[in-house]
C-alpha cells in the first residue's frame, strides 16, 4: 500500500480503480517498416477511429457547453483531414519506410512548433490543439493503454492525473467519475470546483508521481481527509467500506432534509443557494435543495471563441437557467476575466500579475460595449424572474456609478425598442477587494447587496497567490485579517438595511457555519453538492451562541487557532 | 495563372469558422489554390491547408494574394472573392 497525503478538495469517499490521465506524455519508438502499403492503412483507420472520437466529443461539447465549445473540435477534425499534413506523413512513411507513429509525431510537432512561435497569441495557443490531435492519433495507433484520452473512460473509476485543465475536462463522462486525485493544483483549483459541482470526493496536491501509479489499480480516496491509498491491503480496504458506509449514511440524512428552510434554533432564517456554471449546475442546484442561485459565472460565455457572443445568443443561455430556477432568485456575476486567459477580442493580453491587473469590472472604462452586451442579454433574459447582478473586482465606488449609467442607457433604450425587459433587478457588488470592504459604507448608495468572494479576498489581504502551490497553503480565509473585514462589510451593510451573501469556498464549509451566522451573513452560496450538509449544520445552532463564537474567533491571532477553536465547539 | 488581392475585414481574420469556411469552398472546385499574405509577406501556401493557412497569420485587415490554377481556377476565385466580401457570410 502507498499511502500520500494532499488537500481535500470535495469531500466524501471513493473505491475504485485508478484510471490515469496522463494525455501528454506519449512515447513514440522510431521503427522502420517493411510495407509503406500496409503501413499508410494501417494510419487511415487510426485516423478514422481519432475522427470518431473527435465527433463524439464535438457532440458531447455541444450538448453541455454549447456551439462555440463545439467549434474546438471542429478545428481538430480539420487538422486531421489537413492534406499538406498528411502528404508530409506520407512521403515519411513511402520515402523514409518509418512508422507511422513517428511520421505523425515528426510533422505534426513541426508544425506546432511553427505555430507556437506565431506573434498571434490566439493562433500560437492552437499549436496546443495540434498536439492533441497527434497525440489522439497516435494512441489509435498504438492501442496503448496508458495516457487515454478522456473520452476512452468507460468503466466508473477514480481519475488520477497531473492536473486537469477546463478543456482535459470537456471529454470525461461525468457518470463515470467516482473520485479525483491530481498530483497537483490547489484546493479552489479548476479540479476542486469541478468535482464539487459533481458531488465527488477529490483531493489536490498529492504529492505522488503519477508514473509511480499503475493503471486499474485500487484506490481508496478520502477526500474528507484529503489522503489517497493505492493498493490498499483488505483490512484497510475494510475500513475504508466502513467509513464511507457511515459518510454515506450521513450524506442521505442530510438529502432529506435538504428541501427545507435553514433555520437556527433560535428561529432565524437564512438563504442556503447555490454557485453554478450554467444550466447543468442550475438543475444540480435545484436538486440538492438550493434556494435560488448567489453566483452565476458567466465567464464560459466568453472563452474559447473569437468574437463576442451575440445579446440574443447570450440571452437564450440566462433564459435557460432562469426557467430552472422557476422563480427562485438568481444573482449574476458580469464577466470576471484578466490576464490570466487570453481572449484576443476582449482585447486582454497576457500581463505580469494577471491578479492585480485589468481585470473584472476594470474593464469597464475601455469596454463598456461588454458590460451594455451583457446588462442588455440579462435584462432581456430576465423577464419575471428574480434577477440580481453584481460587479467583480470592484475596488472604488466610481466603478458602480459608470457601471449604473450603463444598466440605465442600457434599460432606456430597449424600453424604447417596446421589448419587455426584467421587471425589478437588484444591483450588487462582489467584495473581493480589501479596499471594498474597508469602504462597504460609501457603496451604500448604489448597491441593493454585497457578496463576499473569500476565496479572492483571502489572496489579496494575504498576498498569497491562491495558484501558486508553495504559498496556497498560507492561503486560509480563516485568517483572522480575513475574518475582520467580512465583519466590517457586513456591519456597514446591515447599518444601512442591505444584505451580505458569500459565495467563496468559505460559505460551503460546515465549520464555518457559527462563524457567519454570527457574524450576521444573510445569505450563504457554495457549490451544490455543499449545499445538504451546510443546511444540516446551520439547523444545529442558535444565533445568540454563534454571535458569541464570532467575537471569540475574530480576537484569536491566525488561521490555525481559529480553525482549532472552531473544532472544539459543541453546536447549541 | 489568375490572382486577386483582396483584403480580410473578418473580426476573427482567416481563421476559426472563416477559415473552415475558405478551406471548404477550395476543396470543392478542381483547382488548386495558392494564398499570400501581403502584409506580413508570409507565404504562399497551400489553400486546401488549414493549418498552413494558419500559419500565415491573417488577422483583421489584412491584404492577401490568391491564386488559382487548373480547370476552375475562375471559378474558384469568384467564389472565393464572393466569401471573403460578404465578409464570410456576416453582411
Amino acid at each position: 500500500m502507498r499511502q500520500y497525503q494532499g488537500l481535500p478538495a470535495s469531500s466524501g469517499i471513493a473505491i475504485g480503480p485508478a484510471w490515469i490521465y496522463n494525455p501528454v506524455k506519449v512515447a513514440v519508438k522510431v521503427e522502420s517498416i517493411q510495407d509503406p502499403e500496409k503501413e499508410w492503412l494501417r494510419l487511415m483507420s487510426a485516423v478514422n477511429l481519432a475522427r470518431n472520437q473527435i465527433q463524439a466529443l464535438e457532440e458531447r461539447a455541444r450538448l453541455n457547453f454549447g456551439e462555440n465549445e463545439a467549434a474546438i473540435f471542429e478545428a481538430h477534425l480539420e487538422f486531421l483531414d489537413d492534406v499538406d499534413m498528411m502528404s508530409g506523413v506520407r512521403g515519411i512513411i513511402f520515402n523514409q519506410s518509418l512508422n507511422a507513429e513517428s511520421a505523425i509525431e515528426t510533422v505534426f510537432n513541426e508544425f506546432a512548433r511553427e505555430m507556437s512561435e506565431l506573434e498571434d497569441a490566439y493562433l500560437a495557443a492552437r499549436a496546443q490543439d495540434l498536439y492533441d490531435v497527434s497525440h489522439r492519433i497516435i494512441r489509435c495507433l498504438t492501442g496503448g493503454d496508458d495516457g487515454l484520452a478522456a473520452s476512452l473512460l468507460i468503466h466508473p473509476s477514480i481519475i488520477v492525473a497531473d492536473d486537469l485543465t477546463p478543456s482535459d475536462t470537456v471529454g470525461f463522462d461525468k457518470k463515470k467519475i467516482l473520485g479525483i486525485c491530481t498530483a497537483k493544483g490547489g484546493p479552489t483549483s479548476h479540479t476542486a470546483i469541478l468535482a464539487r459541482s459533481l458531488g465527488v470526493p477529490a483531493i489536490v496536491s498529492g504529492s505522488f508521481d503519477i508514473a509511480d501509479v499503475e493503471s486499474e489499480i485500487l484506490t481508496v480516496l478520502d477526500g474528507n481527509e484529503g489522503v489517497v491509498m493505492f493498493g490498499p491491503t483488505i483490512n484497510e480496504l475494510n475500513l475504508a467500506k466502513e467509513k464511507r458506509v457511515e459518510w454515506e449514511s450521513q450524506r442521505d440524512e442530510q438529502m432529506l432534509s435538504t428541501n427545507r428552510p435553514a433555520i437556527t434554533l433560535d428561529g432565524h432564517v437564512v438563504e442556503v443557494v447555490a454557485n453554478i456554471g450554467g444550466i447543468d449546475d442550475a438543475k444540480k442546484a435545484v436538486e440538492m435543495g438550493a434556494e435560488g442561485v448567489g453566483l452565476f459565472r458567466t465567464e464560459f460565455l466568453y472563452l474559447d471563441r473569437t468574437e463576442l457572443l451575440q445579446t440574443s445568443e447570450q440571452a437564450s443561455i440566462y433564459r435557460g437557467v432562469v426557467d430552472v430556477l422557476a422563480g427562485r432568485p438568481l444573482v449574476v456575476r458580469t464577466l470576471d476575466i484578466g490576464g490570466d486567459k487570453n481572449v484576443p477580442y476582449l482585447s486582454l493580453v497576457s500581463e505580469a500579475n494577471p491578479f492585480l491587473g485589468w481585470r473584472g469590472i476594470r474593464m469597464i472604462r475601455e469596454r463598456p460595449d461588454l458590460l451594455a452586451n451583457q446588462f442588455e442579454a440579462l435584462l432581456l433574459a430576465g423577464v419575471g424572474s428574480d434577477l440580481r447582478i453584481m460587479l467583480p473586482m470592484v475596488s472604488g465606488v466610481g466603478e458602480v456609478i459608470r457601471a449604473r449609467e450603463i444598466l440605465e442607457e442600457v434599460r432606456q433604450s430597449l424600453i424604447a425598442q417596446g421589448k419587455p425587459i426584467a421587471e425589478k433587478v437588484q444591483f450588487g457588488i462582489m467584495v473581493e477587494v480589501p479596499s471594498a470592504a474597508l469602504l462597504a459604507e460609501h457603496f451604500v448608495p448604489y448597491v441593493d447587496f454585497y457578496s463576499i468572494g473569500t476565496n479572492d479576498l483571502t489572496q489579496y489581504s494575504l498576498a498569497v497567490d491562491r495558484t501558486n502551490e508553495r504559498v496556497a497553503v498560507l492561503a486560509s480565509p480563516f485568517n483572522p485579517a480575513v475574518l475582520k473585514l467580512v465583519a466590517m462589510t457586513i456591519e456597514a451593510a446591515h447599518k444601512h438595511g442591505k444584505w451580505v451573501g458569500m459565495c467563496g469556498e468559505l460559505a460551503g464549509e460546515p465549520s464555518a457555519v457559527p462563524l457567519l451566522l454570527g457574524m450576521g451573513l444573510d445569505e450563504f452560496s457554495m457549490a451544490p453538492a455543499s449545499v445538504p450538509p451546510v443546511k444540516q449544520a446551520i439547523r444545529k445552532w442558535s444565533l445568540e451562541h454563534c454571535k458569541e463564537v464570532a467575537r471569540e474567533a475574530l480576537d484569536l491571532p491566525g488561521s490555525s487557532e481559529v480553525i482549532k477553536f472552531l473544532k472544539g465547539l459543541t453546536p447549541s | 495563372m489568375p490572382e486577386m488581392k483582396i483584403c480580410v475585414d473578418h473580426q476573427s481574420g482567416l481563421h476559426a469558422r472563416p477559415l473552415a469556411q475558405f478551406v471548404k469552398i477550395v476543396k470543392s472546385y478542381k483547382a488548386t489554390v495558392q494564398v499570400k499574405n501581403l502584409t506580413s509577406g508570409k507565404g504562399p501556401v497551400n489553400g486546401a491547408s488549414p493549418v498552413n493557412l494558419m500559419l500565415l497569420s491573417v488577422t483583421m485587415g489584412n491584404e492577401i494574394c490568391v491564386s488559382s490554377d487548373g480547370e476552375q481556377a475562375d471559378e474558384v476565385l469568384k467564389a472565393l472573392k464572393a466569401l471573403i466580401e460578404s465578409n464570410f457570410g456576416e453582411g
